[in-house]
């Protein structure tokens, strides 16, 4: 299968791999998908006492494109507030890595991991 | 050296120089161009003449007559002829076949369409190594069953069928015995005059020869009676009309020909490449082998690499032409049926890559794979939650995942 040279790059250069320290109560972690399924996606994100994501970390196990989807979710969301990032959608990745339809499943990971990320965050923070 | 490297001889192998250059002298004008069913002239006399000479040497290879040899363009037409011939004319006797889970699909896909005809058939469970039992085989076999169609060579994991000892069981029985052999010819020896084999399958794609050409061998004593699938002018003894495709069966006579010079001398030093690639690839962590390694051919080495995703493995493996046991590269998005079959887990069927050495590989090649799997590997894992979690000594199956 021919990659965009989006994927591509995004693979060969991931931006933000890495790990945020779970027990942070600033850190919000969302882990999606399945070893058997052939893809797993762990976004976590830090979020600043204004409601900001101040930094974004991500580790996928998954195809080249499921690897590209996180990177660029990881680019797009840092700075941006939690309502912002959650209104995400997976079509904009799709878009913008040119993503085949059989790779599309790869962009709802990364949408379903972000608000996954969100939802954590927003429980360890309830006050 | 030339990248990317080839190693994936069992999808295909590039014809032999050797090869093509006899093929190409039954082209043209000046060429051996005839029709080798003209009967009146020359031209069709010196086609004719080339055709039986191969016909001879795809016999040598498997120590069969050359009256049993049945053109065809390939394998696949080959395991189509044979099991539904085969079906179709003993369908009175019987309509019961038996066939194994890791079989290639030309073969699965066969049954499957004479089980909507109306006949039934038997899939075995292979063990875990990709071995028949064959006492398993033995309890399958049905007073209606009419034929037993086995691998000797498994397309994946390279494992090879004890095709001897299951032959002994069907013919003790009465029963037909067809066996793919497009993985074997020009790998491990065959001997059709020892083994109770009655129908037999070739491709010459697989052993240096054209694409678009293949054999199927059909026992004469005892007779094997088939039901033509091409119908026409009655070329193959009536088994499979379709003017003979003179340079496509000499480039299969010349493959199999220098398959039967130079497989012992081809073997030693493939086998001692693949083992080095094996050494090479043993320092990694949480590497598993895929079938048997004891009963199997000196080419192929299929391994999972456990935490790393066998698509992004491929992609980073750019340098390299290997495959994926895992069928994500087609557009389906399951993991490996044969692995599956082996009862290997969906994780570690879908971190599979098959490596397929051959002829033309050579020890340098196989020291840069080694180095590249090293370091696309560890960069793979880096980036994978899942090692970090296997590091951490989470164990990942108690983890509750939500499947999507």
């Amino acid at each position: 299968m021919a990659y965009s040279t989006k994927v591509i790059e995004h693979y060969e250069n991931p931006r933000n791999v890495g790990t945020l320290d779970k027990g942070d109560k600033a850190v919000g972690t969302g882990m999606v998908g399945a070893p058997a399924c052939g893809d797993v996606m762990r976004l976590q994100i830090k979020v600043n006492q204004q409601g900001i994501i101040e930094d974004a970390k991500f580790k996928t196990y998954g195809c080249g494109s499921a690897i590209a989807s996180s990177s660029l979710l990881t680019e797009w969301i840092k700075g941006k507030t939690l309502n912002e990032a959650g209104q995400i959608k997976n079509t904009q990745i799709a878009e913008e890595l040119e993503l085949p339809p059989v790779k599309i499943h790869c962009s709802v990971l990364a949408e379903d991991a972000i608000k996954a990320a969100i939802d954590d965050y927003k429980k360890k923070n309830i006050t | 050296m030339k990248t990317p490297i080839y190693l994936d001889y069992s999808a295909t192998t590039p014809v032999d120089a050797r090869v093509a250059e006899k093929m190409c002298k039954h082209l043209t004008l000046e060429g051996n161009f005839g029709n080798p069913a003209s009967r009146s002239h020359v031209f069709g006399w010196d086609a004719e003449a080339a055709i039986e000479q191969a016909r001879e040497q795809v016999a040598a290879l498997i120590n069969a007559d050359p009256k049993e040899i049945v053109f065809t363009s390939g394998a696949t037409e080959s395991n189509n002829l044979a099991i539904i011939g085969v079906a179709s004319f003993y369908k009175k006797k019987g309509k019961h076949i038996v066939t194994c889970k890791t079989e290639h699909k030309a073969v699965l896909d066969t049954c499957r369409h004479l089980e909507r005809e109306g006949y039934e058939v038997t899939y075995l469970e292979p063990e875990q190594n990709g071995l028949i039992d064959l006492e398993k085989l033995t309890a399958a076999l049905r007073d209606d069953t009419v034929l037993v169609s086995i691998m000797h060579v498994n397309n994946e994991i390279g494992v090879i069928q004890d095709i001897k000892a299951i032959g002994e069981i069907t013919r003790a029985r009465g029963i037909l015995f067809h066996v793919d052999g497009a993985q074997s010819a020009g790998k491990v020896s065959i001997n059709l005059d020892d083994l109770k084999v009655d129908l037999m399958s070739f491709s010459a794609h697989k052993a240096y020869g054209p694409k678009g050409i293949g054999a199927l061998y059909v026992r004469r004593k005892p007779r094997v009676r088939l039901e033509p699938q091409m119908h026409g002018g009655g070329h193959e003894r009536g088994m499979r009309s379709g003017t003979l495709a003179t340079h496509q069966i000499v480039g299969i006579g010349e493959a199999f020909r220098l398959a039967r010079e130079e497989m012992s001398k081809d073997n030693e030093r493939i086998r001692m490449l693949r083992d080095r690639l094996l050494k090479g690839l043993q320092g990694l962590e949480e590497l598993y082998i895929n079938g048997d390694m004891n009963n199997r051919v000196p080419h192929n080495l299929n391994v999972s690499f456990n935490y790393v995703e066998g698509e992004s493995l491929i992609m980073a493996l750019k340098e390299l032409a290997v495959s994926s046991g895992s069928a994500c590269t087609s557009s389906s998005l399951e993991p490996s049926y044969v692995l599956r079959a082996l009862g290997r887990s969906d994780e570690l069927a879908h971190s599979s890559i098959r490596f397929t050495i051959g002829r033309f590989t050579t020890q340098d090649e196989i020291d840069f794979a080694i180095e590249q799997i090293h370091s696309k590997i560890g960069k793979l894992r880096e980036l994978s939650p899942l090692w970090e979690m296997y590091k951490e000594g989470i164990d990942i199956s108690s983890v509750k995942w939500v499947a999507h």
